[in-house]
């Protein structure tokens, strides 16, 4: 059960993360070069705005909650599982922000969906995992 | 310039969660979340080198993303990255020893097909 919350938040806080920093990005503008230095320079440079400051806040949380997912269950379930997120956020889009869903998107969502179902169904553990001091 | 942006996006990930992944193993399966519990994990991470690597690995990662989505929509850029799902799960099921099922394959190729879909 614990591994289901935590799970649930890493979806939740790596969608609004993404959207959030998306949203903030397209604010800042265009980032011209992408020698890494400038694409770093660029990147504190946008530490400014506000919204991207809030999805850089939320993908720590997202950081933290998928590195305590990864000490209980596969890294390809997590991965698998935590791919519903894009349907939250088709579902988000369409519900909230009134935007048009193509009929090849719903597809999409739909094979995430039963994708994601069927990963669900299997243990989330397949290997032999050794009790560390996390364990209380 | 949006493939190579991608593409770093992309084997930063991978390689991130993979390095996150073994170390988080060592720790073992963490079950108590009070902040004490929690930052004796942290520390015991800290201490792991490759935690470095992988934070490495997430940076240019990240930047790499950012400047993805400062040219191109985010409903490109976020699922064009389902891209790495196969590989990801191939290189855990090589370097994790994590055993795929028939299943868990039949939901990533859906999953994939699915994220791919979701941009078109």
């Amino acid at each position: 059960m614990k591994t289901t919350y935590l799970l649930l938040i890493v979806i939740v806080t790596n969608a609004a993360g993404n959207v959030t920093l998306g949203y903030g990005m397209q604010q800042f503008g265009s980032i011209a070069s992408y020698s890494p230095l400038d694409m770093i320079r660029g990147g504190i440079a946008a530490m400014a705005n506000p919204w991207v400051i809030a999805g850089v806040v939320l993908l720590l949380v997202f950081f933290i909650a998928h590195g305590l997912a990864l000490s209980r269950a596969d890294l390809s379930y997590v991965l698998l599982v935590t791919s519903v997120g894009y349907v939250l956020v088709a579902v988000l889009g369409w519900s909230i922000l009134g935007e048009s869903i193509s009929t090849w998107r719903w597809i999409g969502t739909v094979l995430i969906t039963v994708g994601v179902s069927l990963v669900g169904s299997t243990p989330p553990s397949t290997i032999n995992r050794q009790l560390g001091n996390g364990v209380s | 310039m949006n493939f190579f942006l991608l593409l770093l996006t992309i084997s930063g990930t991978v390689v991130g969660d993979l390095l996150k992944t073994a170390c988080m193993r060592q720790i073992g399966p963490i079950d108590d979340f009070h902040p004490g519990a929690l930052i004796q994990n942290a520390r015991q991470v800290v201490r792991m080198t490759a935690i470095w690597f992988c934070l490495l690995a997430y940076t240019v990662s990240f930047f790499s993303f950012m400047a993805l989505i400062s040219i191109s929509d985010v409903s490109f850029a976020v699922p064009a990255t389902a891209a790495g799902y196969v590989a990801e799960i191939l290189l855990a099921k090589t370097f994790l020893s994590e055993t795929i099922s028939q299943r868990r394959w039949a939901g990533a190729v859906l999953v994939t097909c699915g994220v791919m879909l979701i941009s078109y």
